[in-house]
């Protein structure tokens, strides 16, 4: 006959090590986040930031209503904007997709050289934000839309060829082996037996890196390198804000319409 | 008599099937790059001059000068990463409970109206025009990035989360329900154990997201690495540039693979 004692464990869902442990986390964390907060306000001027409540209602006061009349001047500038949109994503697309095939490694070439290289021109091209590029491209080219479509080019290589080498490295092996198996060229097995698997990806992948450039290249003329921003930062600086509302109106209208195309199109295809 | 069966052999089209349609995209896609193509105004005198230029910035990358401007360099990356790091924290802890209250099935109506429209606000608005705003009514400085980039994390994981509470599976609510559970309790014990991971996962991408758009915002002067670049940009030395660029690039890159790493030992 047992008997039931005081001290029967209580189950608890982990040990008191891995416990002290978990709190040990917790408290270096907010640790961290306390030291952070502590350097990154050390220049702040808290005047300002109080104050901040009445800047607001001075600049929403002086921004409503939209400057309308301004739109007439606001055409050219968004057309530049989807220009430089579209054809920076068709650049991009040129570049992309052969160094996908090369960094894929069901069809790269040379595994030990070409791969690597590819892997790392795809980061590298990622990890630059367009704005970026434009504000390098702006000192080089100098200022106009020319710099702004590189620059959206160069930042869409790293975006498609990521995502391209991915759907390629899953296409399936057995259409392969089927096209290889009537003894079919390399050529000829990269247009019958890859291509026609990753073409729908290939599409959706584009069209959303347009929709995403229409963003990007909305912003790029803050930098001088064409665009509707162009017009934002003018704007700006004159601190003339009914324009500005009216200009971020533009913009979120134009993003809105080019993620409702995006959408639709991505749609049909898959 | 035997029909005539073709002799060669032609990939049919694989995406549209009608001839004319093909033709007429064909065309039209043809007529819309003429018109944009025209629109490219280049000033050759100014690119060529420019190219001594890019030569220079290409021989500044291959030769970074990180010890010059160290000052800067190491103030700004210093400002980014605080930066980077308090915005996630507070972002994740404010788009929790509004990524909670944006999912369906376990939001009232009018909270999941109001949680989707801060979301759509959010994610409508691009950083650098929040950055801007957020310039002029802040001052200059980190602190403005700070709200900045709390801003567009709420709506990135607010999005993401509500999502995937969404998809939960819904045996194990019903399961909590059925032993009476309050409210509370339900969140407690059937919704976060099942979408943690993911929200970790996602709040760790996030960071990665926030790192590289805190090199973004500087331009606008919002603090940051940016400003630095901004700075060295326009006083044209390219090796400082250059410098900034492959830390921007190195931290990128180391951030990518420990992140992916630790969401796979977090799954």
């Amino acid at each position: 006959m047992s008997v039931v004692s005081a001290e029967t464990p209580v189950w608890a869902h982990r040990t008191p090590r891995k416990r002290l442990l978990l709190w040990a986390g917790w408290l270096a964390c907010v640790a961290l986040f306390v030291w952070c907060w502590e350097r990154m306000t050390q220049r702040t001027i808290w005047a300002f930031v109080w104050d901040a409540p009445t800047a607001a209602a001075d600049i929403g006061s002086r921004a409503f209503p939209p400057r309308w009349s301004y739109m007439e001047r606001l055409w050219a500038p968004l057309w530049d904007t989807i220009n430089i949109a579209t054809l920076g994503t068709l650049l991009g697309i040129m570049m992309a997709v052969p160094l996908a095939f090369l960094a894929a490694s069901n069809t790269t070439p040379s595994r030990l050289i070409l791969r690597p290289v590819a892997l790392f021109v795809i980061v590298a091209t990622r990890s630059i934000n367009s704005l970026i590029w434009a504000l390098l491209l702006v000192s080089i080219l100098g200022p106009g839309i020319l710099a702004g479509i590189l620059a959206i080019a160069l930042r869409s290589i790293g975006f498609i060829g990521k995502l391209l080498y991915e759907a390629i490295e899953e296409t399936d092996i057995s259409q392969v082996e089927a096209i290889t198996a009537t003894g079919a060229s390399q050529g000829q097995i990269l247009t019958y037996g890859i291509v026609p698997q990753v073409l729908p990806s290939f599409y959706g992948i584009s069209v959303f890196r347009w929709d995403i450039n229409i963003r990007e290249s909305a912003i790029l003329g803050l930098v001088g390198a064409g665009g509707i921003g162009a017009q934002l930062n003018s704007s700006l600086n004159m601190l003339a804000w009914p324009q500005v509302t009216l200009i971020i109106l533009v913009i979120l209208g134009t993003v809105v319409v080019s993620e409702w195309i995006s959408a639709k199109v991505r749609h049909a295809i898959i | 008599m035997s029909t005539a069966y073709p002799t060669t052999w032609r990939k049919p089209p694989q995406m549209i099937q009608s001839r004319g349609l093909r033709v007429a995209l064909a065309v039209g896609a043809l007529i819309y790059l003429v018109l944009a193509i025209g629109t490219i105004e280049v000033n050759w005198t100014r690119v060529v001059a420019g190219m001594e230029r890019g030569q220079r910035f290409v021989a500044g990358f291959l030769q970074p000068d990180f010890t010059t401007r160290w000052r800067d360099i190491s103030n700004g990356l210093m400002e980014s990463l605080t930066m980077t790091f308090t915005s996630t924290v507070v972002g994740v802890l404010i788009s929790v409970p509004i990524g909670v209250g944006a999912a369906r099935n376990v939001a009232p109506v009018w909270v999941y109206y109001i949680c989707r429209s801060i979301i759509a606000t959010s994610r409508a608005l691009q950083e650098i025009i929040v950055a801007i705003f957020f310039v002029a009514l802040f001052g200059f400085g980190a602190f403005a990035g700070f709200l900045t980039l709390t801003f567009a994390t709420i709506g990135f994981i607010g999005k993401l989360l509500a999502e995937d509470i969404e998809d939960i599976d819904e045996a194990q609510a019903e399961a909590i329900r059925a032993t009476g559970a309050s409210w509370l309790q339900l969140i407690n014990y059937a919704i976060q154990p099942q979408v943690m991971p993911r929200l970790i996962g996602l709040s760790l991408y996030r960071l990665d997201i926030n790192f590289r758009e805190s090199a973004v915002i500087g331009i606008v002067g919002a603090g940051g690495i940016g400003a630095a670049l901004n700075t060295s940009l326009s006083r044209y030395e390219y090796s400082s540039a250059g410098a900034i660029l492959l830390i921007i690039i190195a931290i990128v890159m180391a951030s990518e693979y420990s992140s992916g790493y630790l969401r796979k030992w977090v799954k």
